[in-house]
């Protein structure tokens, strides 16, 4: 049941970049890709900030292959979980069973919200095709289908968690020797719901997100696609590159506190940590970079902070969040932020938090400001929360 | 793994443990809605006036459920939904349309969310415990169940509130209706099954269950072995599916004593199931049981509570119509389909 799960593979899509490679460059060069609304057609485009994919629709469909009618969610998991696969080497996945557990928030979403204008005032209207793919799964069914995978589908929604949570039951499936390959992450494409969603919560920051900060006003969303490849060792034996980083750890905990808030005291997010690192039989001072979840709303970073002041002192790893640079990426940024993290690893970083000037009174630690280099990184702690208190952590570790 | 506990919310009177199926609900039309229970035994009354159709339903099936398998904190949480919350997604969708994005409030956006049941449950208990959504058509409720069973077999639970929720909206039966679904006319009632024709009716359903690792006094049967397969080519590539997980299982087809399968009664759906009664499953006694809940994308956890029950009662209602006696009662096979595209099969047997 402790059989190692190696990562064979990653793949990433984001407002700062559409390959690992390049989301890898903008983190190095210090290049957040948040800025104004241009591709999603809201009210609120002069207002709200977001970290838009710049890529139009037909764009999107150029190097996906799918129909650009068919919505941006597919579009961006498509274009990340193929990139995956090939970065993993892995070409005919008939080889191996092979699963695709995918998540995201909202399923074809931006589609829907067309539909519903002349759906609305009269039911017999308004194109079915933009409605047909509004589940959850059927996103992604989508991506799966290009991929040609079948042997194990699944989809998981726990709000900002979920991509989290669909690597965690990837690994499991693959030390329950169920599959033996899978491609697992998230995806989100921003839609007119979500942002007017956060916004009646008035979470949106109508500036530039500054999480970790003592004066944070809240988060920009964000849209993209993650996912990484896991293979049993059986797999990775075969590959012509030797999986450098496995994931040693994870852990699902609820804050049951409230349906959208984090407790003070961040209580879901500790019992996530500390379970992610008794799973990998790990101390809290073998972690070297936090990947935090730091979205900049008040809530979130106090709760998260406090869990980790409560978890680490006095030996606080190096931390940042990556959503100064890709925005908050809903059910995809457990994805993203798995590939990061894993990038984190192989090439020995810690990115920048960036744009933070004074940092949290009530809080013993700061994030970096500035990019590290040359550091030898053996754990990374990823975060996930979300609403409804969900709160997930994975482990990446150098093998 | 045993099946100590369930709640189930559906069109038939299957809350509160009453008789099974003893006088049917025979519903008029291609919608077939769940009889609710009076909410105020399980939910705080000032929360239910907040709460959505399925989230109200889906807290009410666990509490039942909980409540019979006299626990207070279950090791994990896991529900599956094909939909997710419908109304809520809608109430938010509407109101954004025609207010134009603006002076919108935010309840039914928090509520929207897919992981506001199995959330709304861990509230409810204070439960910190392993908590996951699964949102996968018609695989939603599989995924979670079998997320449990993992869970179990891992040992990282001892026991784990399973269940599976999905609700018909207004807006839902209308776009369904219109992508061909449902009948249109002549609607069947509980004959749904022995008058084919072109589409079926639409059902919803809350069921949970506690599944645990240790046999109790109340168990209703032992789950034995899950599968699911996706887009099988034909009928030859579902035999060889179904004969590989009953070999893995240890089954062979004569163990089996009921089959109780995912016919909807469309025309274009129920072939397969004819096609295998009269190869693979002949002889053996089977039943339907979407003429009691309605086809939607979770019916499979309205068929392991069937199963569950006629496996705790020793009992077959009669209104289940089964084609063939069966000699005994021992092990119930399971066979769904969810728009020919998802298939599951589920193995319970009993105590």
């Amino acid at each position: 049941m402790s059989a190692p799960v190696f990562i064979a593979g990653t793949g990433a899509i984001s407002a700062i970049g559409y390959s690992t490679a390049a989301c890898l460059a903008a983190l190095k060069n210090e290049a957040a890709g948040i800025g104004e609304m241009h591709y999603l057609d809201s009210v609120h485009r002069n207002e709200l900030p977001v970290a838009e994919v710049k890529l139009s629709n037909e764009e999107l469909s150029a190097l996906s292959g799918l129909a650009p009618h068919i919505s941006r969610t597919a579009q961006l998991g498509t274009i990340a979980a193929k990139e995956a696969l090939a970065n993993a080497g892995i070409h005919d996945v008939a080889q191996w069973r092979t699963g695709f557990i995918s998540a995201n928030s909202v399923g074809g979403m931006d589609k829907s919200e067309n539909f519903y204008k002349a759906f609305l005032p009269d039911p017999s209207k308004g194109r079915l095709r933009d409605v047909v793919n509004h589940e959850c799964g059927t996103v992604t069914e989508i991506v799966a289908d290009q991929l040609g995978i079948k042997d194990y589908i699944t989809t998981i929604s726990t709000a900002c968690s979920s991509s989290a949570n669909s690597i965690f039951f990837a690994a499991r499936l693959i030390r329950n020797n169920i599959l033996d390959v899978v491609v697992a992450g998230g995806a989100d494409a921003l839609t007119k719901f979500t942002l007017n969603g956060f916004n009646t919560l008035m979470i949106l920051d109508s500036e530039y997100c500054k999480p970790f900060d003592e004066n944070r006003k809240g988060l920009n969303l964000g849209e993209g696609a993650g996912y990484v490849v896991l293979v049993s060792e059986k797999v990775a034996a075969t590959l012509q590159a030797n999986p450098s980083v496995k994931l040693s750890g994870y852990c699902n905990a609820n804050d049951a506190y409230h349906q959208t808030a984090s407790s003070p005291d961040g209580t879901g997010s500790y019992l996530a940590m500390s379970g992610a690192l008794k799973r990998a039989g790990l101390q809290p001072a073998d972690i070297n970079y936090i990947n935090l979840h730091g979205t900049g709303t008040q809530n979130n970073d106090i709760a998260e902070g406090t869990a980790i002041k409560r978890l680490f002192e006095p030996h606080f790893p190096k931390m940042s969040s990556t959503k100064t640079f890709t925005g908050h990426t809903l059910g995809a940024c457990g994805g993203i932020e798995a590939v990061f993290s894993i990038l984190s690893i192989h090439n020995g970083i810690v990115y920048p938090n960036l744009r933070l000037e004074t940092p949290m009174s009530a809080l013993p630690f700061t994030p970096e400001t500035k990019l590290v280099t040359g550091l030898d990184i053996k754990h990374v702690l990823s975060n996930s929360f979300g609403f409804g208190g969900n709160c997930s952590s994975l482990i990446f570790s150098k093998v | 793994m045993y099946i100590r506990a369930t709640g189930n919310i559906s069109p038939q009177q299957s809350f509160g443990h009453g008789p099974l199926l003893e006088t049917p609900v025979d519903h008029a039309g291609n919608r077939l809605n769940c009889i609710e229970p009076d909410y105020k035994e399980f939910i705080d009354v000032k929360l239910i006036r907040r709460m959505s159709r399925i989230i109200k339903m889906g807290v009410a099936a666990a509490s039942e459920c909980l409540r019979e398998a006299d626990l207070q904190n279950p090791d994990a949480i896991v529900t599956g939904t094909a939909y997710g919350c419908l109304e809520d997604t809608g109430i938010f969708l509407g109101r954004m349309v025609e207010q134009q994005e603006t002076l919108l409030a935010p309840t039914a956006f928090i509520q929207s969310t897919h992981n506001t049941i199995g959330a709304q449950i861990a509230l409810q208990l204070q439960c910190n415990n392993y908590n996951n959504a699964f949102v996968h058509r018609g695989f939603s409720f599989e995924s979670a169940l079998l997320d449990a069973m993992l869970l179990l077999k891992e040992g990282d639970a001892q026991n784990v509130l399973v269940g599976a929720i999905d609700e018909i909206t207004n807006a839902s039966h209308a776009i369904l209706t219109r992508m061909g679904l449902y009948r249109r006319d002549n609607a069947p009632g509980l004959n749904l099954l022995t008058t084919p024709q072109k589409g079926t009716v639409a059902g919803e359903g809350a069921a949970f269950f506690v599944l645990a690792n240790d046999p109790s006094a109340t168990d209703y049967a032992k789950l034995d072995a899950l599968h699911t397969f996706y887009k099988p080519a034909g009928k030859e590539a579902i035999e060889k599916e179904i004969g590989r997980f009953l070999s893995e299982a240890g089954v062979e087809l004569n163990d089996i004593d009921l089959i109780i399968d995912g016919r909807n009664g469309d025309l274009r759906h129920d072939d397969v199931f004819t096609e295998l009664q009269s190869s693979l499953f002949k002889n053996i006694p089977t039943a339907g049981f979407k003429q009691f809940c309605g086809e939607f994308p979770t019916a499979s956890a309205f068929a392991l509570w069937l199963a569950s029950r006629i496996l705790k009662d020793a009992k077959i209602p009669a209104a289940l119509n089964v084609s063939g006696e069966p000699a005994a009662l021992k092990k119930i096979l399971i066979y769904n389909n969810h728009l020919n595209s998802h298939h599951s099969l589920l193995l319970v047997s009993a105590c």
